[in-house]
């Protein structure tokens, strides 16, 4: 085993796509993921609102089950698709680090429960691992249907980058862009790649959440792109299934495409549609459109 | 559009809270708000700020005079989506998501913060379901939240609930983790702790102020 994996909670349910077809993409380039057992939620952006002390707790469980799994290597390595757990993880990690008095609270409480966290875990993304693990040839070997002609806009949304990811320019990343690349697609240079899609806001206050993911479906509509490309299930769930109701708000239609990288890339693959959970996404982008696109049969409407 | 914006309220020295910096900062790291000067870099990168009523520099400016107040029941810190903009281009290295997060902890303590919102709304139901099953399931989630705030929002949102349901993204059913007792017991043994401190634990002891 390579690697150990945290899905999350929402890659069990609105985002299982992103976990379908992220699992499908590691078998193919022959990494080794076994899902961590009993994980626990991270505690997203709710938890730390109201106790952070316990929401710091819950990822301290993750780590410590973790690294009792991975025993017998240095590291234990948590590959974790979701970018609110992403950020979770890393931001009790590096508190845990930095703060003496807190890592003693939080591993007195472990030890309730028998659990012992000893700063053995890595939070690794899978576009961390993608780029920085792998030879940028062992993707390119397993290009079946190149993507050219393929215009994607890369959208890494807030949490994966900001502010504690250190495999990736904070402020202008590139790592998916590198990759899309690799498969012969053209991603698109915007200014709105790490802007705010709104998050839980298009739960809560929608006026402001709809505002927020329109602006960015709208500037890759108008740059011409096939598909806008995601790393993190919250941000695919607003920019796609809003996108009738952004439509009738704004009066402007906005009809794309949002797919997971891991779905592009299992495309290009060749990897089955079911097997990268394409049915479940709304507005479809299959390899059928993929190829009539690349062909240069079908374009985009500005 | 909604706007949570209205005429400020005019507030006097005599009302404010000398303690309410210092609890703020009491939080790891939190002593970096006294650099602030108040550049309004946060605001200008915060792409909520328009919606909110009073923007982060305001925010930040509040906390240190001890407008506590109005801070504790401001959407501000609601609203902020923890993007981390802000704190990744603050010049000062202050990490002002951690200061929102840490106003929205003490408003909830103290009961000031905005009632009928559907933000805090939300994070005390998430809170609860994580903490009694250490998951969270989505849709059972959702409907609490509506119930609880706008159930008009329940019927609008019922298609796109079964448009998700049909395509297998959303189940009725509660996640849950096997070992629950075990995560009970590590939530128990932080019960009475916090970070953020009380106003009393600065006040000098054996005098009255």
């Amino acid at each position: 085993m390579d690697y150990l994996y945290y899905p999350g909670c929402s890659l069990k349910s609105t985002g299982r796509a992103y976990e379908e077809s992220m699992l499908s993409v590691f078998r193919k380039l022959d990494l080794a993921v076994m899902e961590l057992e009993d994980w626990n939620c991270c505690g997203a952006t709710a938890y730390m609102s109201i106790s952070e002390l316990k929401a710091f707790a819950l990822s301290a469980r993750n780590f410590a089950l973790a690294e009792a799994q991975c025993k017998e290597l240095s590291t234990a390595e948590l590959v974790v698709p979701c970018a609110a757990c992403y950020l979770c993880l890393n931001k009790a990690r590096r508190y845990l680090d930095e703060h003496e008095e807190l890592r003693e609270k939080i591993n007195r409480a472990l030890q309730t429960a028998n659990l012992d966290y000893h700063n053995r875990t890595r939070i690794r993304h899978p576009l961390d691992v993608l780029a920085n693990d792998l030879r940028p040839e062992k993707i390119k070997d397993a290009v079946v249907h190149s993507l050219s002609g393929i215009k994607v806009a890369c959208y890494y949304g807030c949490q994966i980058v900001r502010p504690y990811a250190d495999f990736d320019d904070q402020k202008n990343p590139h790592v998916m862009d590198d990759l899309a690349r690799l498969l012969g697609a053209e991603p698109i240079s915007w200014p709105l790649k790490t802007r705010c899609c709104g998050g839980s806001l298009m739960g809560t206050a929608q006026d402001v959440g709809l505002r927020l993911s329109f602006i960015i479906l709208k500037e890759a509509v108008k740059r011409g792109c096939h598909a806008v490309i995601t790393a993190c299930p919250l941000c695919q769930f607003n920019l796609e299934c809003y996108q009738p109701k952004m439509s009738n708000l704004y009066g402007e239609s906005v009809n794309i495409p949002v797919l997971y990288f891991t779905q592009l890339m299992g495309m290009a693959f060749g990897i089955s549609e079911r097997e990268l959970g394409l049915q479940r996404n709304f507005n479809r982008l299959d390899t059928a459109s993929l190829s009539r696109i690349s062909a240069g049969g079908e374009h985009v409407g500005i | 559009m909604e706007k949570w914006k209205s005429w400020r309220k005019i507030r006097y020295e005599s009302e404010l809270d000398h303690y309410f910096p210092d609890q703020i900062a009491s939080i790891p790291g939190g002593n970096k708000i006294f650099d602030c000067i108040q550049c309004g870099t946060c605001s200008g990168m915060c792409p909520i700020s328009p919606y909110m009523d009073y923007t982060p520099r305001q925010l930040i400016a509040m906390i240190r005079a001890g407008f506590k107040k109005d801070v504790l029941s401001s959407h501000t810190t609601w609203l902020c989506a923890s993007c981390y903009s802000c704190t990744v281009e603050c010049p000062k290295d202050i990490r002002l998501t951690d200061i929102m997060y840490a106003a929205k902890r003490l408003a909830i303590r103290e009961g000031v913060y905005p009632r009928r919102f559907p933000i805090p709304v939300l994070a005390a139901e998430f809170f609860k379901s994580v903490e009694s099953h250490g998951r969270s399931s989505e849709g059972r989630l959702l409907v609490r939240l509506f119930l609880k705030t706008n159930p008009l929002m329940m019927l609008k949102q019922m298609g796109l609930g079964f448009r998700l349901w049909l395509k297998g993204r959303l189940s009725a059913g509660q996640e849950s983790i096997n070992r629950k007792a075990e995560l009970r017991n590590i939530m128990q043994a932080l019960e009475k702790e916090r970070m953020v401190k009380d106003k009393t634990d600065f006040m000098p002891t054996g005098r009255e102020i």
